[in-house]
């Protein structure tokens, strides 16, 4: 009996386009991040515990190891094999299957991806490397991390590459016709990888590592914050498009809807690559040495990006509601009722859309001339970024992951899973707007981010932080019951679900929707992005360079 | 598309035109400029150059003071200023090791102070009270101890 049945379903996956040593890949991809996930969530969990007052560090695992880590595992290694292993599975389900040697090279990266993680983490844990995911230099690390580092960026340079070139293979055999929107969205995101990560590779390669390593005595402090910053806010953003191909062309299918517009989603996603890189002065907009006017294109650059923001908020709520019209929704909001709310596929993603409109608009405040003063490094730029990450680009990977990982291992979705799902949706959602709150109100009443639980004297208790703190703690403990709950639903769709096909949901087209074959001229759009990031980094990365202060040696402060 | 989309995204447009047009008009005919600077210094020698050579306050006219600071880990120097109320306080800071942070609670006094230049920030304290200062850019392990105070009389 197995043995009919077992071909018939081999049969159908092909048929649903699973392939089985593809499907292999992106599952690894997926187990590092989920298992990042882990660790993240229970540094969390300590950090909520530490600044609500109520845990003491040990000395061997201090607050700074433990929010390293956490930033780390969260911020670079859940969100990056995360992205790389959903689209990795979008590109051999929509080109049909991955080249051989694409699929070597998604191995090399992941190799290289992985041992340069544990570098990283490992350093971290000995306490060699307490300098936060952002490793401003003149503090120093020990160079393992930084050839940690490397190899991480190495591993996704293959993974950029092995995508371009399943891309152009399809192309080449398919002429005249139009990436599928799923792929068309990785090679953007990968695009937008590639130009991010030169910088830190540069940053990493040519400044910090001669100098880490003592070859030379010191280094250019700006130059290195500058190109970390061209990398770090642009990393964030690939996450958020990596979240927005899903808003685009998987919810809709999952709803029983199409796909909203076939040419506004290719210009969104050309325009989030073209002006993503040039926003990274935003960060920057409280530092000397950078010019005012030099400060005001950026900040001008950065808030572009809210225009595409704006029209992916339209066009999701617009698709949403011609669902629920066509299955007979009436009325202005009878639509609503409509939407399949008892299904996590849709339920998570749709809270991640929801907490982008208090997350996009709290990054335009933060991102302009004046307001930044307001809350630079204050709490409230983590509660900002626990919006964007942690909500929006986390619960639509979280969302995803309910039917790509059984996808992928031949499995199903039970109901019991989907409402264990619906329960973890409800309890992240919960612990991030008591999170979200609480630093964000905690940041505008001046409590500095990055800092262990301090007193400053009496003066915290005056200042009226403290009755945010419990609520940190509360935040904490609930998000690692959602991280376990998680886990263990990703533990359980990949190895031990029911067998079974689940389809890989990507929307169709309306009928009559036709792009214009112009959406497709990738040597303009990488043009266009390369003169946009020039016009914003040629200018001031020359006056750092060409004015540049005496450099500064290495310091260790922890 | 649709006749609501082409409204919205009419809206949108216009509303990031006019967000950036305001924050232009106050920067650069209020000047209203964020903290920044471009005095360079080299952050070796920076207890020989003027005038971090001589940390503290001075007043330089009515109602008005210069605050010159050096930051190292984890100390401010000086670490306890005292000005009348109603003074425009100019804060020029330099770092001796590695990036702080300056920020005064309760004002929007908040910057980056990146070893080999300057920092510059202007502020006007209207109320008397104590103000803590604090460094809010991780600096190492003391960096929750880095502190001081604002005294306004």
């Amino acid at each position: 009996m197995t043995a009919h049945v077992q071909p018939l379903t081999e049969r159908l996956n092909r048929v649903f386009g699973v392939h089985p040593k593809d499907a292999q890949v992106t599952k690894s991809y997926l187990l590092v991040a989920f298992a990042a996930l882990l660790v993240g969530g229970l540094c969390g969990l300590l950090q909520g515990l530490n600044r609500a007052g109520l845990l003491e560090l040990p000395s061997w695992f201090d607050y700074y190891q433990v929010l390293t880590t956490h930033g780390f595992t969260l911020v670079v290694i859940f969100s990056g094999f995360f992205m790389i292993g959903y689209f990795y599975s979008a590109l051999s389900h929509t080109l049909g299957g991955l080249l051989p040697r694409v699929r070597k090279m998604a191995w090399t990266g992941f190799g290289l991806g992985t041992l340069g993680s544990l570098m990283v983490v490992v350093m971290v844990l000995l306490k060699e490397a307490s300098v936060m995911y952002t490793f401003y230099p003149p503090m120093r690390a020990h160079p393992v991390f930084y050839f940690g580092l490397v190899l991480i960026v190495l591993g996704i340079w293959t993974c950029c590459f092995g995508a371009f070139i399943q891309v152009a293979d399809w192309r080449k055999r398919h002429k005249g016709q139009h990436l599928p929107i799923l792929a068309f969205f990785a090679t953007g995101a990968f695009i937008l990888t590639l130009g991010a990560t030169a910088f830190v590779a540069v940053e990493v390669i040519v400044l910090i590592l001669p100098w880490s390593l003592g070859w030379v005595d010191t280094i250019n402090v700006m130059l290195a914050r500058t190109l970390f910053w061209a990398f770090g806010h642009t990393a964030v953003n690939i996450w958020y498009l990596t979240a927005v191909s899903a808003w685009y062309a998987v919810v809709p299918r999952v709803i029983g809807g199409t796909l909203w517009n076939d040419t506004l989603t290719r210009v969104v996603v050309v325009a989030l690559m073209i002006m993503n890189i040039t926003g990274g002065f935003h960060h920057q907009i409280v530092d000397p040495g950078i010019t005012n006017p030099i400060k005001y294109m950026h900040v001008f650059m950065s808030l572009a990006i809210g225009f595409p923001s704006l029209m992916t908020a339209y066009a999701l709520f617009a698709v949403m509601e011609r669902a629920g019209r066509r299955k007979g929704g009436k009325g202005v909001f009878g639509w609503l009722k409509k939407l399949p709310w008892g299904d996590v596929r849709f339920v998570s993603p749709f809270v991640a859309m929801l907490a982008f409109a208090p997350a996009g608009a709290g990054g335009i405040a933060q991102t302009t001339y004046q307001l930044d003063s307001v809350v630079h490094n204050t709490m409230w730029i983590p509660g900002h970024f626990h919006l964007t990450l942690g909500m929006s680009t986390a619960m639509t990977f979280f969302g995803l992951s309910y039917w790509l990982i059984p996808h992928l291992s031949g499995r199903v979705l039970t109901p019991a899973i989907n409402r264990l799902g619906l329960i973890q949706t409800a309890i992240w959602t919960a612990a991030m707007i008591v999170m979200g709150f609480a630093m964000h109100t905690a940041g505008l009443l001046g409590m500095p981010r990055r800092t262990e639980f301090a007193t400053y004297g009496d003066f915290a208790a005056s200042l009226g932080w403290d009755p945010y703190l419990p609520l940190l703690g509360i935040g904490a403990v609930l998000l690692l019951i959602g991280v376990v709950i998680q886990v263990y639903a990703v533990v359980h769709l990949a190895f031990f679900a029911p067998k079974g096909v689940t389809e890989f949901p990507v929307a169709e087209k309306e009928p009559g929707d036709v792009s214009g074959y112009w959406t497709e001229r990738w040597g303009v759009w990488v043009s266009l992005m390369i003169i946009v990031v020039a016009m914003a980094y040629v200018v001031p990365i020359v006056d750092m360079i060409a004015n540049a202060p005496p450099g500064s040696p290495p310091y260790r402060t922890w | 598309m649709h006749k609501s989309e082409k409204i919205w995204l009419t809206l949108s447009f216009g509303m990031m035109m006019l967000f950036m047009l305001t924050m232009g008009y106050h920067a650069f005919s209020q000047g209203m400029y964020p903290p920044g600077g471009m005095e360079r210094i080299d952050p070796q020698k920076v207890d020989e150059t003027p005038p971090f050579d001589r940390p503290g306050i001075r007043q330089v006219g009515e109602n008005e003071y210069e605050v010159v600071m050096t930051l190292e880990a984890f100390v401010f120097a000086p670490t306890e200023i005292e000005v009348p109320a109603g003074s425009t306080v100019h804060f020029k800071l330099t770092s001796k090791d590695v990036i702080h942070g300056f920020q005064i609670t309760g004002t929007n006094a908040n910057g980056m102070v990146i070893p080999g230049y300057v920092l510059n920030i202007t502020q006007t304290f209207d109320r008397s009270g104590k103000y803590l200062v604090l460094c809010n850019e991780y600096c190492g392990a003391g960096h929750a101890y880095m502190s001081g105070t604002v005294t306004v009389l």
